[in-house]
């Protein structure tokens, strides 16, 4: 069984013994209750949030879009590398409504394009020799390589603007530098694991570095597309330039 | 603590002023209720460490919820009124409020005279304090909010030497205001399971709950960090970044538990064991580094 419970539940204080080891505890309330809705895992997350689980980042890109299109009754709808908060949940009605939601929603449900950002990229990247020879092939064939995949932009960290791109094949996961660079100009074009990023601001970072574009990342004046360029669900094609 | 002004106070609708800072003191930023609603682009939320304490100052100078307030860290805060008086008001960490020369206290209205000079002295207890203006601090709002975010950067500056802070129109003459005595604190935070306190396993949250916690000097808006006898995880391996809520206490290797505030990031990878009711998320704003912290399951 894979239920767990936190919180309150039912309105009256809840030893928290039981809650953190696994246990199964019916709650009455419902309204912060760990458990399974549908296929999902719904984990309660104190009083005014619930995290839910899903198989990796398109399918929490996938719901978080879903979710929001349901709108719910939340301030913040989080997706991450797999998982989706749901944040500002007033009331146990808003847990309701959300856990209703998440039953109803499958991951081929409602995956539609979402607009297609191209960057022009210089690839003249401090670690594009290194990410070649990882990837076993000339920097001609790495930019090649990269310029041939369409990504999408799955979720916002790290910092404002600040997209985690996903489709990169596992044959081309690359590590994390052993030590962060202190300073990483805005702009960088970067590479971790099977995640690709933009910095949208200098700042310290650990990710290898391809290539740099003079797209404006994040502009929190911007109002068309926003300001996140490359918001949850955009597309993503980069060209040599 | 019933408190009354307003005795002579100019009517509603008048002409916007603005102040001048003479010294911000260690910190002074523009705060409002926050930008929520941007967390999915790495946004922080933001907002003054204890809304309600922020609120009542603004309601004492008859402002409303929306507008912008000084969050004071550690008094020192030296403001100068320019050609318009306003009323002002102070809550949070008990301190001086002089006016010129005159001494008043926190939790109610003060008028300040066009050219006076508003003075916070160093609170003997707690952090924190808010300044209310009458009007508001109406500085230009970044996504919605003047609330400035100290992890990514958003929102305007900390105040500095020479900054003039444009006034918004007064709302309301100030009413009189019953401000409740807070609860004394016993230097209790109510905590519910996080979505991960697996990786605690029960041994695990039993210490959690056990273990008496000191402020760590490296607390600031983004978290109170706790020092003690570091926890061990029941559970190896890695966790994939998840979305994080004010207050998540979330445990990194070196087994410290961090308790997330108002400028927390968006995301994180180490598991969130707990969360700290919202309530007694405020009462964050007021630790110094070395005041006792305990655990207590909610």
């Amino acid at each position: 069984m894979n239920e767990r419970t936190g919180g309150r539940a039912g309105g009256r204080p809840r030893g928290a013994g039981s809650a953190a080891d696994g246990a199964v505890v019916a709650g009455a309330g419902g309204d912060a209750v760990s458990g399974r809705v549908g296929a999902r895992r719904v984990l309660a997350y104190g009083p005014h949030a619930l995290l839910v689980e899903v198989d990796d980042a398109d399918g929490a890109a996938a719901l978080a879009s879903w979710l929001r299109a349901q709108g719910p009754p939340a301030e913040d709808v989080v997706p991450a590398a797999a998982t989706v908060l749901v944040d500002g949940l007033a009331d146990a009605a808003a847990h309701a409504a959300v856990r209703d939601a998440v039953a109803r929603w499958h991951p081929r449900a409602g995956v539609t394009d979402g607009p297609l950002v191209v960057l022009e990229v210089d690839y003249d990247g401090e670690d594009l020799a290194d990410v070649a020879a990882l990837w076993g092939c000339s920097v001609q064939e790495a930019v090649a390589r990269h310029t041939a995949l369409e990504l999408t932009a799955a979720f916002c960290g790290f910092a404002p603007g600040f997209s985690y791109l996903v489709g990169l094949p596992a044959a081309l996961a690359v590590p994390r530098l052993a030590t962060p660079r202190t300073r990483v100009p805005a702009g960088s074009v970067a590479l971790a694991d099977r995640w690709c990023g933009v910095y949208p601001t200098a700042s310290p970072g650990g990710w290898r570095l391809i290539g740099r574009t003079d797209a404006v990342l994040w502009d929190p004046d911007r109002l068309d597309p926003g300001p996140a360029l490359l918001a949850p669900g955009t597309r993503v094609r980069f060209v040599a330039r | 603590m019933r408190v009354t002004g307003a005795v002579t106070a100019p009517a509603a609708g008048g002409p916007a002023g603005h102040v001048e800072v003479l010294d911000p003191g260690p910190l002074t930023l523009v705060q409002d209720r926050g930008r929520p609603g941007h967390a999915h682009l790495g946004v922080p939320r933001a907002g003054a460490l204890d809304p309600a304490a922020a609120a009542l100052a603004g309601r004492l100078v008859g402002n409303g919820p929306d507008d912008a307030v000084l969050e004071v860290l550690l008094g020192g805060l030296v403001l100068r009124w320019g050609p318009v008086g306003a009323w002002v008001a102070v809550t949070g960490a008990p301190v001086t409020v002089w006016v010129d020369g005159r001494a008043s206290s926190t939790g109610r209205a003060e008028w300040v005279p066009a050219g006076a000079t508003l003075r916070l002295g160093p609170p003997p207890v707690g952090l924190r304090s808010w300044v209310a203006v009458a009007g508001g601090i109406a500085v230009d709002p970044v996504l919605g909010s003047r609330s400035r975010d100290t992890l990514a950067g958003v929102g305007p500056a900390p105040l500095a030497p020479g900054d003039v802070l444009p006034l918004g129109p007064r709302q309301a003459p100030p009413a009189p205001v019953v401000v409740p005595p807070g609860p004394a604190y016993d230097g209790a935070l109510g905590v519910s399971a996080g979505p991960r306190a697996d990786w605690l396993g029960r041994a695990g949250w039993e210490r959690l709950l056990a273990t008496p916690w000191r402020v760590g000097g490296g607390s600031d808006r983004v978290g109170l960090r706790l020092e003690g006898e570091p926890l061990a995880r029941a559970r190896e391996g890695e966790l994939a970044s998840e979305g994080v809520v004010l207050g998540a206490v979330q445990l990194p290797p070196d087994g410290r538990p961090v308790v997330f505030l108002a400028d927390h990031p968006t995301t994180g990878g180490y598991p969130v064991v707990a969360v700290v009711v919202a309530e007694h998320v405020a009462r964050c704003a007021q630790l110094r580094p070395g005041d006792p912290v305990r655990l207590v399951a909610r």
